[in-house]
């Protein structure tokens, strides 16, 4: 959120004591009406609405840093870095389609539309991709040219709003993605402010130029699963059934949603965690809906199992992947690949301190900026501003993608051979255990140190 | 000239015999493929459709369909260029995200008819069931009968022509599309208005009318739109989101 203008003004003008000084002074701030909470309730009552903002939770929950890994020793065999084969690859969407994906690394860029992202942005983002042949993905808001012609693998997304979707385009992606909801806000619907809202963005969603835009939250033309399974029917009947479809579920309750994409006919299934980014969203809806991809990982993966379809439809998990360890930790639980999208950004250079000062005026600083509903980014990414835009080059842009995907490969893969495993996808629950307790129920490993898995093998230890 | 649905075959001076889909017989994959290979000017008829879903879908030439029977869901989905006739009822999700052509619809229609549809002609003879045009985007929609509730939800752009009576919340956040109904409203969704009916607006209904074969009289009718007040998030408009 932006600091409202008045009291920031004021804050700003009179020198405050450091940090480690208020404790020193005997200041004791309270967990619960903290400053954060503080700033939270004046701006409410001043501006008389609710936080819009992107980026996903901020709060902290259980994750991926709470896992560790059982490195191979006496019982396991290790594999020699550099020199023993520590394979990448994966095949999305062989259920069905005639035509599946093979992409060399199981990091794929999530879906974030233009209109929230600038036309650079997405370029850099296909260029990245497509130099380690990973696939991208559309948003809300419909396929660019700039975009499919950069991207090797473009994955369609086919959303309530529906904004820009046509037949040609369908005939133009590599796979179709049919998207329930997202990890930062299960059960709502999308929104673009209007200061996003440029004549091409318009012109791509038949809408006026500068209205805010809001985009419904449930699929016009079907609901439930009984339908979902007549809709993806539909999309590969126009598509001659070449094209893996996945459906996208915003985590909350993940067993039976995953248990459900699988029967109505989904080739692979994107559960999206509460940690996932957004562009635009309530900050009390990012904040308290959903639950962490840690807890709906095993959720999805047992749904799988029970239906004999682990592996046969591929899961695809995002929300809150930053490093290659993540990537395996992920997949060690069960997921044949991942998405990334808050990390893309920041690889771009979202939030990098070069921009501190801009920032500032702006009323936030590196490290925190996370209104990207607003179009002013320093960066050049979440803006359909000119002049910002141009401060992305796409070409380096793509570099920096495709370094940073290289390295959340090339990590994963470090972590696989120490566990003894010739590819990413012989990852598996054994290889973990957990630090905490939390995590250990909601991963569904061992607390470290002790077989206990709680709510699984009983209490003891 | 002005053309109708009825007088101008999608496949002008078709030469060749129509192909022929008996349903019992042959399976909609089977059908899909062939109209997907058309080309243009060729035309197809469907026997015993028995509400079968994904009937006619992907179109993408000038083409004639004529479906005998009942069509399921998304008979004519995303159709562009092509024209199609189902002489029975369709069910939901008609024409969804057509692009161009015509469907024309003899009987009835179920939920959702021409849902998000971005151009060309969507004709029901009958009436529409709920969320007739929803998220519409620039389609032509012609129904002779009555329409279900929460029709023309967030539609954007294009007209819906009604000949009967309304149902609850019609035009519940519309956007820039124009609604058209004869008869009665049951009730009008958050920023839906009645609006005057100017001779722009009665010229476009009476072609409209024109094209889908009818002779109701434009005068009879009014018109309905967005008020425009919930464009822009305003804080003394919260009670209506
Ligand atoms: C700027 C931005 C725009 C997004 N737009 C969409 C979208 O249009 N459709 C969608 O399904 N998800 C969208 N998402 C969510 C991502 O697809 C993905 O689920 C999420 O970013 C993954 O979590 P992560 O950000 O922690 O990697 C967006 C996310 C961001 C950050």
């Amino acid at each position: 959120m932006t600091l409202t203008a008045p009291d920031h003004a004021l804050a700003a003008s009179v020198p405050s004591p450091a940090a480690s000084n208020l404790a020193e002074l005997g200041l004791r701030e309270s967990a619960t009406f903290d400053r954060a909470t503080i700033a939270d309730i004046q701006r409410a009552a001043e501006t008389g609405i609710y936080d819009i903002r992107g980026w996903g939770a901020k709060r902290k929950v259980p994750h991926f840093d709470d896992l560790l890994f059982l490195g191979a020793s006496m019982s396991r065999y290790p594999l020699e870095g550099y020199r023993e084969k520590c394979g990448t690859d994966v095949v999305l969407g062989d259920r069905y389609a005639s035509k599946p994906l093979h992409l060399e690394t199981p990091v794929t860029i999530a879906g974030m539309s233009f209109g929230a992202l600038s036309a650079n942005a997405k370029e850099a983002l296909g260029r990245g991709a497509s130099a380690v042949g990973t696939s991208t993905t559309t948003g809300d808001g419909g396929m660019t040219p700039e975009e499919r012609g950069q991207s090797k693998h473009l994955v369609y997304q086919y959303l309530p709003s529906r904004y820009g979707m046509n037949p040609d385009d369908l005939r133009k992606a590599d796979a179709i993605e049919v998207v329930l909801g997202q990890g930062a806000k299960p059960g709502g619907g999308g929104m673009l402010l209007g200061q996003k809202i440029t004549e091409r963005v318009a012109g791509m969603r038949t809408l006026p130029i500068g209205i805010d835009q809001r985009s419904a939250c449930r699929h016009p033309d079907w609901t439930g699963p009984d339908d979902l399974e007549i809709k993806i029917a539909e999309l590969r009947e126009i598509t001659d059934w070449e094209k893996p479809i996945y459906v996208k579920i915003g985590a909350s309750r993940p067993y039976y949603d995953t248990a459900l994409a699988v029967k109505s006919g989904a080739d692979v299934v994107v559960l999206d965690g509460m940690q996932g980014g957004t562009a635009a969203t309530q900050q009390v809806f990012i904040e308290n809906v959903g639950i962490p991809t840690l807890a709906a990982i095993p959720q999805a993966v047992q749904a799988l199992q029970e239906l004999g379809m682990h592996r046969k439809v591929q899961l695809i998990v995002s929300g809150g992947i930053r490093t290659g360890a993540d990537v395996a930790k992920a997949m060690a639980l069960g997921a044949d690949a991942v998405a990334i999208g808050t990390a893309a950004l920041i690889a771009l250079g979202d939030n990098s301190p070069r921009y501190a000062a801009e920032y500032a005026r702006l009323g936030s600083a590196a490290g925190f900026y996370d209104d990207f509903q607003d179009g002013r980014d320093p960066a050049g990414i979440s803006t359909q501003d000119p002049e910002l835009s141009a401060r992305l080059d796409p070409v380096t842009g793509g570099r920096r993608i495709a370094n940073y995907l290289r390295v959340l490969t090339m990590e994963a893969q470090t972590i696989a051979r120490a566990c003894g495993k010739a590819h990413l996808h012989n990852l598996e629950p054994e290889d973990l255990v957990a630090l905490t307790i939390e995590s250990a129920a909601m991963a569904r490993v061992p607390l470290a140190g002790t077989s206990w898995i709680p709510g699984v093998t009983g209490t003891g230890f | 000239m002005t053309t109708t649905i009825e007088s101008i075959p999608a496949a002008s001076a078709a030469a060749t015999a129509p192909q022929v889909y008996d349903l019992k017989l042959d399976d909609v994959r089977t059908l899909n493929k062939a109209i997907h290979q058309a080309t243009g000017g060729e035309s197809f008829v469907v026997e015993h459709p028995g509400g079968k879903h994904s009937l006619a879908v992907g179109i993408n030439a000038e083409i004639d369909v004529d479906i005998n029977g009942h069509a399921g869901y998304y008979a004519a989905g995303m159709n562009q260029h092509g024209r199609i006739t189902i002489h029975g009822n369709a069910g939901v999700g008609v024409a969804e995200n057509m692009m161009s052509g015509t469907v024309h619809v003899k009987g009835d229609a179920s939920q959702s008819a021409g849902a998000t549809a971005h151009g060309g002609l969507l004709v029901i003879g009958g009436n529409a069931s709920a969320r007739c045009g929803i998220s519409m985007k620039g389609v032509d929609i012609v129904v002779g009968g009555n329409i279900g509730h929460m029709s023309a939800f967030m539609a954007q752009a294009g007209r819906l022509v009604v000949c009967g009576d309304a149902g609850e919340a019609l035009g519940d956040s519309i956007y820039e599309a124009r609604i058209y109904v004869k008869g009665s409203v049951a009730s009008l969704g958050a920023d839906c208005i009645a609006k005057e009916m100017r001779p722009v607006h009665l010229a476009e209904l009476a072609e409209l009318l024109q094209a889908a074969g009818r002779d109701d009289d434009p005068a009879d009718f009014t018109r309905y739109g967005s008020a425009r007040t919930l464009y822009n998030f305003h804080v003394d408009n919260s009670s209506a989101y």
